[in-house]
C-alpha cells in the first residue's frame, strides 16, 4: 500500500489551511533551530577560515582524506566478500541435516550476532596475538571483526531466503537427479540471494559504516586519517568531522540508491511474488536481519 | 578467573554493564518516541514534515554511529554549550543517550514505515470512508496493525542498540569495551577469559532477547 | 560430499595459517657475521621497522606519508648507527596499548614512541636509553590560574583513556574530574572552548601541542612536573646486544652533537634549548 495516497484524502479547504499552518509553524521552528546552531557555531569560531582552509589545500586531500577513504573502501570491500562467503557457508551449515554441523554453525552465528563489534575488534587486535604468537595487523583485526559480525547477520538472511524458496523447487531438482550440493548451489542459493537482495545490500551499508570503528586500533581509514590525524596536524577537529560525515553520507547514499535500483529491477522481472514469500517467512521465523550496528 | 576475583576489577565489570543497561534503556524509550514521530512525519500530508523526516533518516542511517556520538560531544556539548548535568560521567551518559536515540530513531522510523506498508490499503480506505482524520486513521487503524508486524525488526533494533551502547565509550564513559581494554592491558596473561566474560555477558542477555522477540512476533503476527 | 569437502578445505586453510604464523620469525634471522637481533637484521637486510606515534606534534606526527618529530630523529640516528639508510626505515604507527605486543611479536624492530621505561614493561621488553627525561605536567589556557596538580580540585582534566597519566590523576588527585579520550588531540579543542580546565600528559608532548601554529599563544605548559618519565627505546627482551649497541649509538650522538641537532630540527623549533643527554644514566640492558 502506498501510504502517502491512501492514508488521507485529497485536502479540502480546511485541511489546506491546517497543512499550510503546520508548514509555516514547523518551517519557522526548524529555520530558527538551524539559525541558532549556525550562530552558536559562529560564536565558537567554528566557521573561521583557518579551520576550513585546510580543505582547500590539495595536500589535505591527497595525504589524509583520500588515503583514508581508500583504506576504508578496501577494508569494506574485503569485508563484504568475506562476509558474503561466511554468510553462505554458515547458512548452509545451519540448515544441514547433520546435527554435528548445524548445531555448531548455529552457535557461532548466534554468538557473533550478540557480541558488539567494538569488543570483537579489541579482542582480535589485542588478544588474538597472544593465542597465535604473532601480530595481527590492524587491517585484519578490522576485517575479521566485520566479517564475523556481518557474516553472521548475512547467514541468517541467507537462511531465511533459502527457506523461503518454495519446496517444489528443490523437489523438482532432486527429481531431475541433482545431488544435494548441486541443489543448494544451483537452485536454492541463487534464488535466496535474489529474494534477500535488499536486505543483503543494506547490511553491506552497515558494514561500510562499521569500518569507522577501525580507528580504535589505529587502522588508517577515513575516521583515523581524515578526522584524528588531520586534526592532530591542523587542530580543526569539528570541521574535519563534518567533512568526513559528508563523505560517509554520500558514499552510503550511493550504495542505498544502488540497492533500491536493484530492488526495483528485480521486481520488474517478476521476483515480487517470491519476495513477499521471503519476507513472510522471515517474519514467521522471527528473524529480522537488518541490524543497525554502529 | 583470578582477574575478576579482585574486587576492584569486579566492580569495574559490574558498573560497566550497568552503564550499558542504562544507556540501552534510556535510548530505547527516546528512540521509540522519536521514531514514531518521524514515521508519522514521513507519511503525513505536510511536505515540510515529510522532507524533515526523510532528511533525518538519510543523514543518521548513513553516518557511522561513532561520528554521531562524536558530534553530540563536540557539537552539542563543546560548541553549542549544551551541558545537561554537572557530573562529568552523567553528562557524557546523556550526550551518549541523545546520540544513540537520534541514530536508532532513524531505524525505528524505517521499520515502522515498512510496517505501515504491510497493512492492506483497504484498511485505511475503510477508515477514511467512515470519516476518520489522518491522525485517527493512523492511531486507531493503521499503527496498531503495523506495530504487530514490526515486533521482530524492533527487537533486532533493540539488540543492536544495546551493542551500539559500547560506542559511547569513545567519549570517555567507562562502559564495557573501555573496561575490557583496560583489563586486557593490565592482565596480558588472561586475555581469553576476560574476553569470554565480556562477550559472554552480552551473549547471555542478547541471545535470549532475540528468541523472545521471535516468539513474540510469531504470537502477535496478524493472520491474513 | 559437499560439506566434507568444505570442512577439508577449511582444515587445510587453518593449517596453512598456523604454518605461516610459525614461520613468521625469519625476519629476525642471523646475519653472515652471526650477530642476532636488530644488529644482525640491520647487517643482513639493511632495513629496520621502527614503531612511532603518529599524533604527537614535535615528537612523532604523521604528516601525510611522512613522519616527523624528535622520536623520528632519534630513530634515524639509531638506524644510521646500525648502518641502515634513512630511506630504508619503515615507520609504523603504534598506539600506547600495542607497543609491547608489537615488539614481542616482531611487528617492529624498535619502538621510539614516548615510551616510558618502567619495571612492569621491563618484564616484557628490553629498554635502551633513556634518551630523554620527561615528566607529567599540565597544559592550561594562557590566562589560567592553575599552578600545579594541587590546583585541580573540582576542575576537569582531559587525558588519554587508560593511560598512565590518567591513572595517576585518578589515584593521586581523586578530586579532579577526569575526561578520557582515545587521543590527546581531542582534548585540545575542549581546552580551547573551556570545557576542560587542563590537559595532562608528559610535559614534552604538551609542549609539542602548545607549539602548533593554530594554538599559538593560547595555551601554556604549567612547568611543574609531578612524575619522572624516562623515555627509552624498546627492543625484544632477549636482544641484549642490540640494546647495548643502541646505547653506544646514543653516547656517540651526545658526544658529536647529532643528538642536539635532532632536538633543534624538531622540538627545538619551539624555542626550548636542547637538554643535556646524561649518558651515565643509560640502562644496563637487563644485566644484573
Amino acid at each position: 500500500m502506498s501510504a502517502n495516497t491512501v492514508l488521507y484524502d485529497h485536502p479540502g479547504p480546511r485541511a489546506r489551511v491546517r497543512n499550510a499552518l503546520l508548514t509555516v509553524v514547523f518551517g519557522v521552528a526548524l529555520a530558527g533551530l538551524l539559525w541558532w546552531v549556525y550562530a552558536k557555531f559562529d560564536q565558537a569560531g567554528q566557521w573561521e577560515g583557518a579551520l576550513w582552509q585546510p580543505f582547500t589545500e590539495g595536500a589535505t586531500w591527497t595525504q589524509f582524506i583520500l588515503p583514508g577513504l581508500r583504506q576504508t573502501l578496501f577494508a569494506a570491500l574485503t569485508g563484504m566478500v568475506l562476509s558474503l562467503a561466511f554468510g553462505i557457508i554458515f547458512a548452509v551449515g545451519r540448515l544441514s541435516e547433520r546435527r554435528w554441523i548445524s548445531i555448531p554453525a548455529g552457535a557461532v552465528v548466534e554468538f557473533f550476532r550478540a557480541v558488539p563489534l567494538l569488543l570483537m575488534i579489541f579482542f582480535i587486535f589485542y588478544g588474538v596475538p597472544f593465542l597465535i604468537q604473532g601480530p595481527v595487523p590492524a587491517f585484519w583485526a578490522v576485517v575479521a571483526g566485520l566479517t564475523l559480525y556481518n557474516g553472521s547477520v548475512l547467514a541468517e538472511a541467507f537462511r531465511a531466503g533459502i527457506r523461503s524458496v518454495p519446496s517444489g523447487q528443490s523437489e523438482a531438482a532432486y527429481a531431475v537427479g541433482l545431488r544435494k550440493s548441486q541443489v543448494m548451489r544451483l537452485i536454492l542459493i541463487p534464488q535466496a540471494a535474489r529474494a534477500m537482495l535488499p536486505v543483503i545490500v543494506s547490511q553491506l551499508v552497515v558494514l561500510l559504516k562499521d569500518t569507522a570503528l577501525g580507528y580504535i586500533v589505529a587502522f588508517p581509514e577515513l575516521m583515523q586519517r581524515g578526522v584524528n590525524d588531520l586534526a592532530a596536524n591542523r587542530g580543526n577537529i569539528v570541521a574535519a568531522a563534518i567533512v568526513a560525515a559528508a563523505i560517509y553520507i554520500v558514499i552510503n547514499s550511493l550504495l542505498s540508491t544502488l540497492a533500491n535500483w536493484l530492488d526495483q529491477r528485480s521486481q520488474r522481472r517478476g521476483f515480487r511474488a517470491q519476495r513477499r514469500i521471503a519476507t513472510g517467512a522471515n517474519r514467521a521465523g522471527g528473524v529480522s536481519v537488518v541490524e543497525p550496528q554502529g | 578467573m583470578h582477574v575478576f576475583a579482585d574486587p576492584t576489577n569486579f566492580d569495574a565489570y559490574v558498573s560497566s554493564f550497568l552503564w550499558i543497561l542504562k544507556l540501552t534503556g534510556a535510548s530505547a524509550v527516546l528512540a521509540l518516541v522519536l521514531g514514531v514521530l518521524l514515521a508519522a512525519m514521513r507519511v503525513s500530508p505536510v511536505p515540510v514534515l515529510r522532507g524533515f523526516g526523510a532528511a533525518w533518516v538519510n543523514i543518521f542511517r548513513n553516518t557511522p554511529l561513532t561520528l554521531v556520538i562524536f558530534f553530540c560531544f563536540f557539537g552539542l556539548y563543546s560548541t553549542l554549550g549544551l551541558s545537561l548535568v554537572d557530573d562529568l560521567d552523567l553528562n557524557n551518559f546523556w550526550l551518549g543517550v541523545i546520540g544513540l536515540s537520534a541514530y536508532t530513531a532513524a531505524f525505528v522510523c524505517e521499520a515502522l514505515r515498512s510496517g505501515v506498508n504491510t497493512v492492506p490499503a483497504g484498511q485505511a480506505e475503510a477508515a477514511r470512508a467512515i470519516g476518520l482524520t489522518f491522525a485517527q486513521t493512523l492511531r486507531i487503524v493503521v499503527l496498531p496493525q503495523a506495530t504487530r508486524s514490526v515486533v521482530a525488526p524492533l527487537g533486532s533494533i533493540l539488540i543492536a542498540l544495546c551493542k551500539n551502547a559500547t560506542i559511547v565509550g569513545t567519549i570517555g564513559l567507562m562502559e564495557s569495551s573501555n573496561v575490557m581494554k583496560d583489563l586486557i592491558n593490565s592482565n596480558g596473561d588472561a586475555v581469553i577469559p576476560i574476553f569470554l566474560v565480556f562477550a559472554g555477558t552480552f551473549a547471555a542477555f542478547l541471545i535470549p532477547t532475540g528468541y523472545f522477540f521471535g516468539w513474540l512476533a510469531n504470537r502477535l503476527a496478524v493472520k491474513r | 560430499m559437499r560439506m566434507k569437502r568444505v570442512a577439508a578445505a577449511a582444515a587445510v586453510a587453518a593449517l596453512a595459517i598456523t604454518m605461516t604464523a610459525c614461520g613468521g620469525d625469519e625476519g629476525n634471522g642471523t646475519s653472515s657475521s652471526g650477530a642476532k637481533g636488530i644488529v644482525g637484521k640491520a647487517e643482513s637486510q639493511k632495513k629496520l621497522v621502527i614503531g612511532v606515534k603518529a599524533d604527537q606534534p614535535g615528537l612523532g606526527l604523521q604528516t601525510g606519508s611522512q613522519y616527523e618529530g624528535f622520536d623520528i630523529e632519534i630513530g634515524k640516528i639509531i638506524a644510521k648507527g646500525l648502518g641502515v639508510d634513512a630511506n630504508n626505515i619503515e615507520w609504523k604507527t603504534t598506539v600506547s596499548n600495542n607497543r609491547e605486543p608489537f615488539i614481542q611479536q616482531g611487528t617492529v624492530d624498535l619502538v621510539v614512541a614516548t615510551y616510558t621505561i618502567n619495571d612492569e614493561r621491563k618484564q616484557k621488553v628490553n629498554f635502551a636509553g633513556p634518551y630523554f627525561i620527561a615528566g607529567q605536567d599540565l597544559l592550561v589556557k594562557s590566562d589560567s590560574t592553575i599552578a600545579g596538580p594541587e590546583g585541580l580540585d573540582g576542575k576537569t582534566v582531559c587525558s588519554a583513556s587508560g593511560s598512565t597519566p590518567a591513572k595517576r590523576i585518578q589515584s593521586d588527585y581523586p578530586k579532579a574530574r577526569l575526561q578520557q579520550f582515545d587521543s590527546y588531540s581531542k582534548c585540545l579543542p575542549l581546552l580551547e572552548n573551556g570545557q576542560v580546565d587542563a590537559v595532562t600528559t608528559d610535559d614534552i608532548i604538551l609542549a609539542g601541542y602548545a607549539a602548533q601554529s593554530q594554538f599559538a599563544g593560547k595555551f601554556k605548559v604549567v612547568g611543574k612536573t609531578f612524575s619522572t618519565e624516562p623515555y627509552g627505546i624498546g627492543l625484544k627482551k632477549d636482544d641484549k646486544d642490540g640494546c647495548e649497541k643502541v646505547n653506544e649509538i646514543l653516547k656517540a650522538a651526545a658526544a658529536d652533537g647529532t643528538y642536539k641537532a635532532a632536538w633543534d630540527t624538531s622540538l627545538g623549533k619551539s624555542g626550548k634549548a636542547a637538554p643535556e643527554l646524561d649518558t651515565t644514566k643509560l640502562t644496563n640492558c637487563g644485566s644484573v
